[in-house]
């Protein structure tokens, strides 16, 4: 069992009366609530975060992508990886992705990626998802009902861009380029461990067992919706001939530990509820552009299905106890979040946590004990799990003898200080 | 009557509405589509014969995988004119249809005998921008395309039934049809007619419900400077469904164009 300690890097600072004032957390929330200095220190406290999961023993660090977003500050998690690729040394760097078919040309992904494998010595995990309808199709402006067509093409060049060994024409239909090679190439060969975030979609399904790709589900309807979700993952795959492996299924979870099970609501609560009911304040006209999902898609119904009276996708004021019966996110003690994530990870048959622990408000005290609460007492526990199965979605990274280590950064040495004005 | 036309071999088979009588009119719809509900294609069917095909992707319309932009619309109105044997026709599209129309007209002159844009999509205006169509929740249309959003007609066309199963076939057909549309007019709707309006050799006549909150009858500035036989009429009491909510005006005004 592997886990990755994921983050959104969300603003924790959206005023009081937020979905009342606001019409949407994404897509046209107005940058003037946003405060740079206040995202200074944002971004360095969640880069700490993550360094410091990376240091209790995470297996990996996870970072994605979002738009015009207030509880996702990362239009580029590849600048925040390459962060991160310096000051970590062991843990796995998972790039949850980059939206392929928004880069143009999309050659732009294989050569990031690819500095970051190399600059990471090979700690690259590849996420390539289509990216949500608000990012890709809101915010990014791409046409909804070609935007599938336009991914698979991008993931066929960006792949090829990494694994072929000459110089190659690309003639595709959104993508046309003469001279395909890119400098640098990856560190892994053929190339990254290639993941596939995805919310549902059952042709994404197809597309991940269609080429072996690891699927990770991402949602925030916790793990009880899950459960329709990754039954009809594992369907396609057994239809399609797979081994049922479950380190091929990630599942992302909001996860809460703390000293006893009453601390859970006591301290967190308030924080949990500001995710939902402010950073999740989605108008519900952006969360699925007519021709986005197929048809396919929208008649499997996997999903909650908004309110048919105010178009919500999330009820009206949700506390503590609601995300805790539906199993939004789990929260205890140690024992407790144990003994639930051991039924959740089997239910689901999932050999990849995607664990988020620092969840809207939350200020970084409650983060770092919830968090080694979890490496301590959790984790180490939990690792037994489906150890009979080989993990083929992971990186394959130089050997700790063959890495560059970076030099310690000296001020007074060659007097950079006298230099300065 | 329904009809279903294969076009072009297999390629395209298109539901169309044909009613009445005498010289050719095609109709083309705006993004909504057809939705059975259409007295207006009755009434001008007392003067002339009507074809209203529903777009691929449309009802039950196939083909729409061949169509991506402007162009393929425009050539497969071009092919539906031919395999219909009305090579030339008066051609009145709506809204986006009015933009696939005039498309067609410019892109072969001899199509369109007169050519009739009602609230016309097509260009684009910082100074006055339409609203995102696609973003608008269903139970929020009616404000944005009625007159009067309070009206019966507002509130039959934009009702959500009761049946979840209906709300479904509901959804997945709007789905169906907007994801079809956005390939004309997302993210803007403005695709270069601008460059090409100057070929159009119809007369025209644009017609704009006064109270059009989707697309603001200043856009009829627009067609009319870069359309050269083309005035505009506005009718009263109307918003962007025009033709649904004033179809006695609209048929006049259309009738009237066409005899003179």
């Amino acid at each position: 069992m592997k886990f990755t300690y994921f983050h959104l890097m969300p603003y924790r600072f959206l005023p009081e009366g937020f979905k009342q004032r606001y019409h949407s957390v994404w897509v046209d929330i107005p940058n003037r609530i946003y405060d740079p200095k206040v995202g200074h220190r944002l971004y360095h406290e969640y880069l700490d975060q993550l360094e410091y999961a990376a240091d209790l023993g995470f297996d990996a660090i996870g970072v994605n992508e979002h738009h015009q977003n207030g509880y996702g500050l990362m239009p580029s998690p590849n600048l925040m990886a390459a962060s991160l690729a310096r000051r970590t040394r062991q843990a796995t760097l998972v790039v949850l992705g980059n939206s392929i078919a928004l880069y143009n040309p999309p050659v732009r992904v294989a050569e990031e990626f690819a500095m970051l494998d190399v600059l990471s010595g090979g700690r690259l995990v590849a996420g390539m998802p289509l990216g949500t309808s608000m990012d890709a199709n809101f915010c990014y402006g791409a046409v909804p009902s070609t935007l599938r067509e336009k991914y698979r093409e991008a993931h066929d060049l960006i792949v090829r861009a990494w694994t072929s060994p000459e110089v190659f024409a690309f003639n595709g239909k959104y993508t046309k380029l003469r001279y395909v090679n890119i400098w640098p190439r990856p560190i892994q060969q053929p190339r990254p461990p290639i993941w596939i975030p995805g919310g549902g979609s059952v042709e994404t399904w197809d597309f991940a067992a269609e080429h072996d790709y690891q699927y990770s589900f991402l949602s925030y309807f916790g793990y009880r919706a899950a459960q329709k979700v990754c039954d009809g993952y594992w369907e396609v795959m057994a239809k399609k001939g797979r081994q049922l492996n479950p380190y091929s299924l990630g599942f992302a979870l909001g996860v809460v530990v703390t000293d006893t099970d009453a601390d859970a609501e006591r301290y967190y609560a308030e924080h949990v509820e500001y995710f939902y009911n402010r950073c999740l304040h989605i108008a519900p006209g952006f969360a699925d552009a007519p021709g986005y999902r197929t048809l396919k898609s929208i008649q499997a119904s996997l999903l909650p299905q908004p309110d048919r009276k105010s178009m919500a996708i999330f009820p009206e004021g949700l506390k503590w106890r609601d995300f805790i019966e539906r199993g939004f996110l789990v929260a205890g003690s140690a024992a407790t979040v144990r003994q639930q994530l051991r039924e959740v990870i089997k239910g689901l048959r999932c050999g990849h946590l995607i664990v988020l622990q620092q969840i809207g408000s939350m200020p970084p005290e409650l983060v770092r004990r919830s968090t080694e609460l979890f490496a301590r007492d959790v984790m180490p526990q939990l690792r037994d799990l489906w150890s009979e199965f080989e993990d083929r979605w992971w990186p394959r990274a130089l050997p700790e003898t063959e890495r560059a280590m970076p030099a310690p950064v000296a001020m007074a040495r060659a007097g950079a200080d006298k230099v300065a004005p | 009557m329904k009809t279903v036309y294969k076009v072009a071999d297999d390629r395209f088979s298109v539901e169309t509405y044909v009613t009445g009588s005498g010289e050719p009119l095609l109709f083309l719809h705006g993004a909504g589509g057809l939705i059975g509900f259409e007295p207006f294609l009755d009434l001008l069917g007392e003067r002339y014969t009507v074809y209203a095909p529903h777009l691929p992707g449309y009802g039950e319309s196939t083909g729409g995988e061949f169509i991506e932009d402007v162009f393929d619309a425009a050539l497969f109105y071009h092919q539906l004119m031919d395999e219909l044997g009305i090579p030339s026709a008066h051609i009145v599209g709506h809204s986006m249809g009015a933009m696939l129309a005039a498309e067609t007209a410019a892109l072969d002159t001899r199509r369109a005998r007169k050519l009739v844009l009602a609230s016309a999509a097509g260009f684009w205006l910082d100074r006055h921008p339409i609203a995102d169509l696609f973003a608008t929740p269903f139970n929020e249309l009616a404000a944005l395309i009625f007159h009067d959003p309070k009206s019966a007609l507002a509130q039959a066309l934009t009702a959500v039934p009761d049946d979840q199963g209906a709300i479904l076939a509901l959804y997945l057909e709007r789905m169906k049809r907007l994801g079809m549309a956005s390939r004309f007019l997302w993210p803007i709707p403005e695709r270069g007619l601008g460059k090409r309006a100057y070929r159009i050799a119809a007369p025209t006549l644009l017609i704009w419900g006064e109270s059009d909150r989707l697309i603001p009858p200043a856009y009829a500035e627009e067609f009319l400077s870069r359309i050269r036989n083309c005035r505009l009429e506005i009718i009263r009491e109307a918003g962007h469904m025009v033709m649904y909510e004033r179809p006695q005006a609209f048929v006049k005004a259309v009738c009237d164009f066409l005899a003179a």
